[in-house]
């Protein structure tokens, strides 16, 4: 072999916009052998998902190639016409796209999905032939019981089995290379683990090239052999895994490198109680065919105890009632059973008025800070309101408050006259943060507070969030899915699976020696851990 | 689905009687005396108008007139106009005409609407585009009765394609002229909703993934764009279905086309009981009907809508 598989050349790739065009990829170089897989890394807006579209030429909206080239298999794609193009996808390079929920089609079967893939790069196979072809295709992928599912549709499907049935298009035809466009981000850390691994396995046995675009350094570090790190467009680092990730030479890698080794924080233990939950229950009925309706528990006898000024993490996948349980803490949904108290009183007995005046005292922020801030209010509206709501203060002083809070975030106060949609990620979370002080309260509840950030912003929210709790004697209750992200912030855990605790302790505890196995499958699930 | 159906025919039945209650009220509320209108210029002969109003039952109270009148719906009476027709003939006569023309209607609609929305949001920004969008601009905004009268001249009188009123009979070919006239507000509605339902379809994630399969465009376009697309539009599409099968009164006029929207007017004009409220009786159920087929017809389109869980 001396010539790679795929071989990309000055790339550049442009958007326009009302001032003319921005180039979203510059000067992109990277070459892929057969049989290797390669990761490409960087934060959201990088270039990585855009560089993996203009090889297949499926670039968004307007944006277009706008000079370089790639080669793949000794063909240049690029000015390659459409009906070429469609010679090459699918059959010589696959695609398995990121979010698992947008990318199958909502109203065909998913059997109709897979056949179609397959009929389209296999000109000459009759109904039947293409039938037996796309349960094949769907067993190996990891859907065993494929026949029977057929003609099921993808809101029939767990997030886990949509992608399993995208991987499954992505090798249907056997293809040289394999594009997987961040294929896990949206699952569970377990549920990665096995497609990842299962993915793995069917790339190796076909000699299949991967290119694999990630977020997640550790990720990258433990699936592929080469990486290459992407920074506004441009590569700022290429080179072996390992080496990439042991002497990181530019300083983007360097800080990426550095959020994944911070240090474990400094315990605060507590003394006086702040929050009690104790044996709370919630069954939800679930409504069946006519007037049956089945219970469904979602949190079942749970007891929680959080000591003032600490920070305990509720730990769980998907479904396994960790929200449901802030929610009840926050009032927001009634426990079926059992009784939460907060300074020693108890919620459920309390009228609409109590329940009022205890919100000034507790708090949530969400995880999606492009959903929780009202996109028609401008930030200094958002951060006031629940001044306006609990009437604290004249305009005047509510002014200032939002000064002092925008200050406390570490936000200019330039900031306060503009509107949702113009800040980042990592600013509307601030803006979230500093929402939820507003009212000084003793406990703010994070439900996934930082899960939608980008690695380095994440770091800086958290930080944040430590310091703010030092400032003002915070307790927080921390709801992730990510234990990566304990480490750095939580005291205690308590780790749920299928609405119950099992097991319950202090951070250094369940990281160094987790007693259960569901324990131990979540921490052997973050990606790359083993590597650090 | 059988449970389902059952349960909004069920569901019918309430809507059913209220709206005849009202309908039925709010004649009788009306002012003036239909018998002593039917006199006209002429004295009030009080002996025949006593007869009349007995013949009529309106000498009766309003409650008891009203379950007169259900009571012979349910024996399938609808009782009789001021002219001595029964009303179940004048349905009989004018729903199927107006039924025909609210199909060739709303046949020009989906075919036309569709088909232009579908390349004007493919090709979005292009000028094909940009024209699509004036053309119908012009269609909203122009009064239906100009666009009549113009087509009339223009397709009846100029060129004598068709003919200019439509003969008692009513038939098909005779429609085709009112009915492209009724459909053009409806043309201009459907090429936008389509269009802007492509252009939001043709960015979602799955349709790349189609591509990315190997697809070629015009497979991606028929199977995973025009499909997802069509749920607006069938909504808008059934609404205004309903809309044309209560007749259209400004079209049919112009025409002389021998359907409800005149027969109701000059019901109401005179003041006749039995007539309106028989009329708006079956509009309902008509509504009622089409409304059921809508949400069949949503579920046949999006597997994620089922009624049976």
């Amino acid at each position: 072999m001396s010539t790679p598989l795929l071989s990309i050349r000055d790339l550049a790739v442009e958007f326009p916009n009302s001032q003319g065009t921005v180039r979203a990829v510059d000067n992109v170089n990277l070459d892929l052998w057969e049989g290797e897989t390669l990761a490409i890394v960087g934060e959201s807006g990088s270039g990585k998902s855009t560089t993996a579209h203009a090889i297949i030429n499926l670039l968004p909206g307007a944006g277009k190639i706008a000079g370089g080239s790639i080669v793949f298999d000794g063909k240049e794609l690029v000015g390659a016409s459409e009906s070429e193009l469609e010679a090459v996808r699918g059959s010589q390079i696959g695609f398995v796209p990121q979010d698992p929920m947008s990318n199958l089609n909502p109203v065909w079967s998913i059997g109709f999905q897979v056949e179609e893939a397959i009929a389209a790069n296999n000109p000459g196979l009759d109904k039947k032939a293409v039938r037996a072809e796309a349960i094949a295709v769907l067993q190996k992928a990891g859907l065993a019981d494929a026949d029977k599912r057929m003609k099921q549709y993808p809101h029939q499907f767990s997030g886990g089995m949509r992608q399993r049935v995208l991987i499954g298009i992505g090798l249907s035809a056997n293809p040289k290379l394999l594009i997987a466009d961040e294929p896990t981000s949206a699952l569970d850390v377990t549920v990665q683990r096995t497609i990842l691994d299962h993915l793995a396995t069917l790339t190796k046995a076909s000699k299949t090239s991967v290119i694999l675009i990630t977020h997640d350094l550790g990720l990258a570090a433990e699936r592929a052999e080469k990486i290459v790190v992407m920074y506004r467009g441009k590569v700022v680092e290429a080179g072996p895994s390992l080496e990439v990730l042991k002497n990181p030479k530019h300083p983007y890698t360097q800080k990426l490198v550095a959020a994944r080794k911070a240090a474990p924080r400094k315990e605060h233990m507590g003394t006086d109680v702040a929050v009690s939950i104790s044996n709370i229950s919630k069954v939800y009925q679930i409504k069946g065919s006519g007037f049956k309706s089945t219970p469904f528990t979602a949190v079942d006898n749970v007891s929680l105890e959080i000591k003032r000024g600490t920070t305990l993490a509720l730990v769980g996948e998907s479904g396994s009632g960790k929200s449901t349980v802030a929610k009840m803490l926050l009032g927001l949904e009634k426990p079926t059973s059992g009784e939460i108290k907060v300074d020693g009183k108890n919620i459920a007995g309390m009228n609409s008025r109590e329940l009022f005046d205890l919100r000034r005292h507790m708090q949530p922020v969400f995880q999606d800070p492009y959903g929780s801030l009202d996109p028609l209010q401008n930030i200094a509206n958002t951060i006031a309101e629940p001044l306006v709501t609990h009437k604290v203060g004249t305009r005047k002083e509510r002014e200032a408050r939002v000064r002092e809070l925008l200050d406390q975030v570490s936000l200019p106060w330039a900031i306060s006259s503009r509107y949702p949609s113009e800040l980042s990620g990592g600013q509307r979370q601030r803006v979230a943060i500093a929402r939820a002080l507003a009212l000084n309260p003793e406990l703010v509840v994070l439900d996934e507070a930082v899960s939608a950030l980008d690695v380095l912003v994440q770091a800086q929210v958290l930080e944040l969030l430590a310091r703010l709790q030092d400032e003002l004697k915070l307790t927080y209750l921390f709801i992730t899915h990510d234990l990566s992200v304990v480490k750095i912030i939580a005291d205690r855990v308590a780790v749920m699976n299928k609405g119950q605790i099992v097991e319950f302790g202090s951070t250094k505890d369940i990281f160094s020696k987790p007693q259960q196995e569901y324990t131990r499958n979540l921490l052997d699930a973050i990606p790359g851990a083993k590597l650090l | 689905m059988t449970g389902y159906i059952i349960r909004r025919v069920l569901q019918a039945l309430p809507v059913f009687f209220g709206t005849t209650l009202l309908i039925y009220f709010m004649v009788f509320a009306m002012p003036g005396d239909p018998i002593v209108a039917l006199f006209g210029d002429k004295g009030v002969n009080p002996a025949i108008a006593d007869q009349l109003r007995a013949q009529y039952h309106l000498d009766q109270p309003f409650i008891v007139q009203y379950l007169i009148y259900i009571g012979g719906i349910f024996q399938g009476d609808f009782g009789t106009s001021f002219s001595g027709q029964p009303v179940g003939q004048i349905l009989a006569s004018t729903f199927p005409v107006t039924l025909r023309l609210a199909l060739i209607a709303v046949v020009i609609e989906m075919i036309v609407g569709v088909a232009i929305g579908l390349v004007a949001g493919l090709r979005k920004g292009k000028w094909f585009d940009n024209s699509s969008l004036v053309v119908s601009l012009i269609l909203i905004s122009t009064p239906v009765f100009v666009i009549a009268f113009v087509s009339q001249f223009f397709f009846a009188i100029k060129l004598d394609w068709a003919r200019a009123t439509v003969s008692g009979e009513a038939n098909f070919p005779e429609l085709i002229l009112p009915g492209m006239v009724l459909a053009t507000l409806g043309v201009a509605y459907i090429i936008r909703l389509t269009r802007s339902s492509v252009i939001e379809t043709a960015s979602q994630d799955f349709v790349r993934t189609a591509y990315s399969k190997g697809l070629s465009k015009s497979r991606v376009t028929r199977v995973h764009i025009l499909r997802n697309s069509m749920i607006p539009v069938v909504t808008y599409v059934s609404i205004d279905f309903g809309i044309l099968l209560v007749g259209a009164t400004v079209t049919e006029g112009i025409f002389n086309v021998p359907g409800v929207g005149r027969t109701l007017y000059q019901a109401i004009i005179r003041g006749e009981g039995p007539t309106v409220v028989s009329f708006v009786t079956v509009m309902v159920l008509l509504y009622l009907a089409v409304n059921l087929l809508t949400d069949l017809l949503y579920a046949a389109l999006d597997p994620r809508i089922r009624y049976d869980k």
